[in-house]
């Protein structure tokens, strides 16, 4: 689960970690106050989107006048913001972060994320903050420190240097940069993070260490122990579809073929999707109806599917274990019916009772095309739809 | 011979008195052997009491003392299922499965460093299974798990994967074209696990009665990768490999918790590739797994 910045922000307070004083808002007057209030004479005016590149796309603007804020807040909010992670259309901003300026001396980045391979916590620092991290990745991995900690033991105060003198923190903000570290990691475990990035983190002319962004990612498996963190969700971030998938416990993901398909277990959805590919046409949709479909769910499915107006066919794969064919085709046949179903299905079914299964979808009246393997099942979809 | 379990292996279940626990576990007992394999569960308000007349005791330690059993599989809900794998380890079982989907990924990292910490202290080494997995069959001997017993017929062939039904379609086209298994392995969806490609390719490399091996991954992480160098180096048998998602966009979690591409290693089309520079016979086509290994043998 994703949040925003302004929420990662008071995160970040709540940890300890230096932030710039800013309030969030979501009208033009609104920021206006907000930039009263927070006094000064600079200001920066944020898109809040669920997806970074914001500066580039045109969604931060440094203000140096409330009649400045005023316009940059005006012409930001309700905007189509585009960046590299949005996609073609963008993303509607609905929120404002205003926030002081600050004397930036230097950007440096750093975050801290789950390694798979060492099954460890690994907190990646470098001195090019600011930029896209996987770039400086790419062009100049030496530039990128990384430590791996030991959940046991913590981020040690060695390990935490070793960033700090790695990226070039001056001398006098070292003690600082030592601490937000050690912060950093305590807020990744304390909120079962799956990533917490400061991308800029930043020296100030007077010394001090401070977080200009933060971006948090979720572990969806340990949210039932952070209420706190459920209640900062903003669906309005979110892909409709998928939401009200999840309300029926379906795992679904757009994509942007025109074969839906409908599996049981992430694996196989998969290689159903691959298999559709490899025959030529693109699937519409990643869904896993999970062990216990019942007709329920699997008519929610449909539904879901059929909302998309790009399915040309619909492709459905199951390998009955524990849940059977039989109840699965009930399912389907429900379904089809349901929701009038008036573009080609295919369905493959394999496992515990396969034959009743197919007996069912044969004496629905309804014109299903039956496959045995993947590859037969995918090459009739694309036939049909051509 | 087969890996990690035969039919003289005795098994705990723990989390047995809950829905999904006692549904499997009586699969479990009707399949081949089970009734032999299933001797004990594990919960602590219910100790001295019996379901399906196997007894349950209060921890994993004295239903191991009681009745030697090595193995235990576990079904305990999310919040307390990284605490039933480490009450396993605390027992010094050869084996602990966890079938238990959605556990919060810093319990897994905590408890593996544990367990980690305690072989390098000397204590004894358990091995595990999963999370998120559907268990491990050895056929006409012993299943531990959820998948459908009767699509496995006993022969040579070893199959490992991180997905359930995946694993199901790769056995039933073996079975299909005449080829039994030696075993089958789940080893789950999870980014934080135990037993991992690697360490299952080469128990089937060192197992006699295994001939050739399907091995199956997905996008997200660098298991297959690993694996696909230790292979290269050191596999004396046949694989047909197979890699799910390459129709999988970058940055979404695809079902499995650690279904996610998150750099340009972890994609499906790298993976294929350097399976194959490590002599897989890799195939983009998964109704083709069996028929490819048939045709190497």
């Amino acid at each position: 689960m994703k949040i925003h910045e302004y929420q990662g922000k008071q995160i970040l307070k709540k940890f300890g970690v230096t932030v710039p004083r800013g309030i969030h808002c979501t009208t033009v007057d609104d920021a206006v106050k907000a930039a009263e209030t927070l006094g000064g004479k600079v200001w920066v005016v944020k898109a809040q989107i669920h997806a970074g590149g914001r500066g580039k796309g045109g969604g931060v603007k440094v203000a140096k006048s409330l009649d400045e804020v005023r316009q940059y807040a005006g012409q930001i909010l309700g905007m189509q913001l585009i960046t590299h992670q949005t996609g073609p259309e963008g993303q509607k901003v609905r929120n404002l972060l205003i926030e002081e300026g600050a004397d930036i001396k230097h950007e440096y980045y750093v975050a801290a994320l789950t390694d798979r391979a060492t099954q460890k916590v690994a907190i990646m620092a470098s001195s090019e903050g600011g930029m896209d991290i996987e770039e400086v990745a790419h062009s100049t991995p030496e530039k990128i420190i990384k430590v791996f900690v030991d959940p046991l033991t913590g981020l040690t105060d060695e390990q935490a240097l070793t960033l700090a003198k790695g990226i070039g923190i001056p001398e006098g903000s070292v003690a600082q940069a030592v601490d937000t570290f050690k912060k950093l990691y305590t807020t990744y475990m304390e909120t079962d993070a799956s990533l917490a990035e400061i991308n800029p983190l930043i020296h100030e002319g007077d010394g001090t260490i401070k977080a200009l962004d933060a971006k948090f990612n979720f572990d969806s498996n340990a949210l039932f122990r952070h209420p706190e963190i459920v209640e900062m969700r903003d669906l309005d971030e979110e892909d409709a579809d998928e939401i009200e998938a999840s309300k029926f416990d379906l795992a679904y993901i757009s994509l942007d073929g025109n074969i839906g398909c409908l599996v049981n277990g992430a694996g196989l959805a998969m290689a159903t999707m691959d298999t559709i590919k490899l025959f030529g046409a693109e699937p519409a949709n990643f869904l896993d109806v999970g062990g216990g479909a019942t007709t329920e769910k699997v008519t929610e499915a449909f539904k879901i599917m059929l909302k998309n107006p790009k399915v040309k066919g619909i492709l459905v794969n199951i390998f009955g274990g524990i849940m059977r064919c039989d109840t699965i085709a009930t399912g389907v046949v429900t379904a089809a019916k349901e929701v009038h179903l008036s573009v080609p299905l295919v369905v493959r079914m394999k496992g515990t009772n396969e034959e009743i299964g197919k007996q069912i979808l044969r004496d629905s009246g309804l014109p299903i095309i039956a496959a045995d393997t993947m590859a037969e099942a995918a090459q009739k979809i694309v036939d049909a739809v051509k | 011979m087969s890996i990690l379990i035969n039919k003289d292996t005795k098994v705990i279940t723990q989390g047995i008195t809950g829905k999904t626990g006692q549904f499997h576990t009586e699969k479990c007992q009707e399949y081949a052997n089970g009734k032999e394999c299933f001797v004990a569960g594990v919960n602590p308000k219910k100790a001295g009491e019996k379901i399906f007349d196997i007894p349950i005791y209060a921890s994993v330690k004295e239903a191991a003392g009681e009745t030697g059993a090595t193995v235990s599989v576990i079904y305990v809900p999310p919040a307390g299922a990284a605490a039933a794998i480490w009450e396993a380890v605390e027992a010094d079982l050869d084996l602990a499965i966890c079938i238990t989907e959605g556990i919060p990924v810093r319990d897994m990292l905590e408890v593996r460093n544990k367990m980690k910490a305690k072989v390098a202290a000397g204590g004894k080494e358990t091995l595990l299974l999963g999370p998120n997995c559907p268990g491990l069959i050895t056929p006409d001997e012993i299943k531990i798990g959820i998948m459908p017993g009767h699509i496995h017929r006993k022969g040579r062939i070893g199959v490992v994967s991180r997905s359930g039904t995946l694993t199901y379609e790769a056995v039933a086209q073996l079975t299909e074209i005449g080829l039994g298994q030696s075993s089958a392995v789940g080893i789950g969806g999870d980014p934080i696990n135990g037993l991992k490609h690697i360490d299952v390719m080469r128990m089937f490399n060192d197992d006699p009665d295994t001939d050739a091996v399907i091995m199956i991954g997905e996008i997200g992480g660098p298991d297959e990768a690993e694996a696909a160098q230790w292979c290269k180096a050191n596999m004396k048998k046949p694989i047909v490999g197979f890699i799910a998602g390459v129709t999988a966009p970058a940055g979404k979690r695809m079902g499995h918790a650690g279904a996610l591409i998150s750099g340009g290693a972890d994609t499906a089309d790298a993976k294929l590739a350097i399976m194959e520079e490590c002599g897989f016979t890799v195939t983009r086509n998964p109704s083709e797994m069996a028929k490819l290994l048939k045709a190497m043998l």
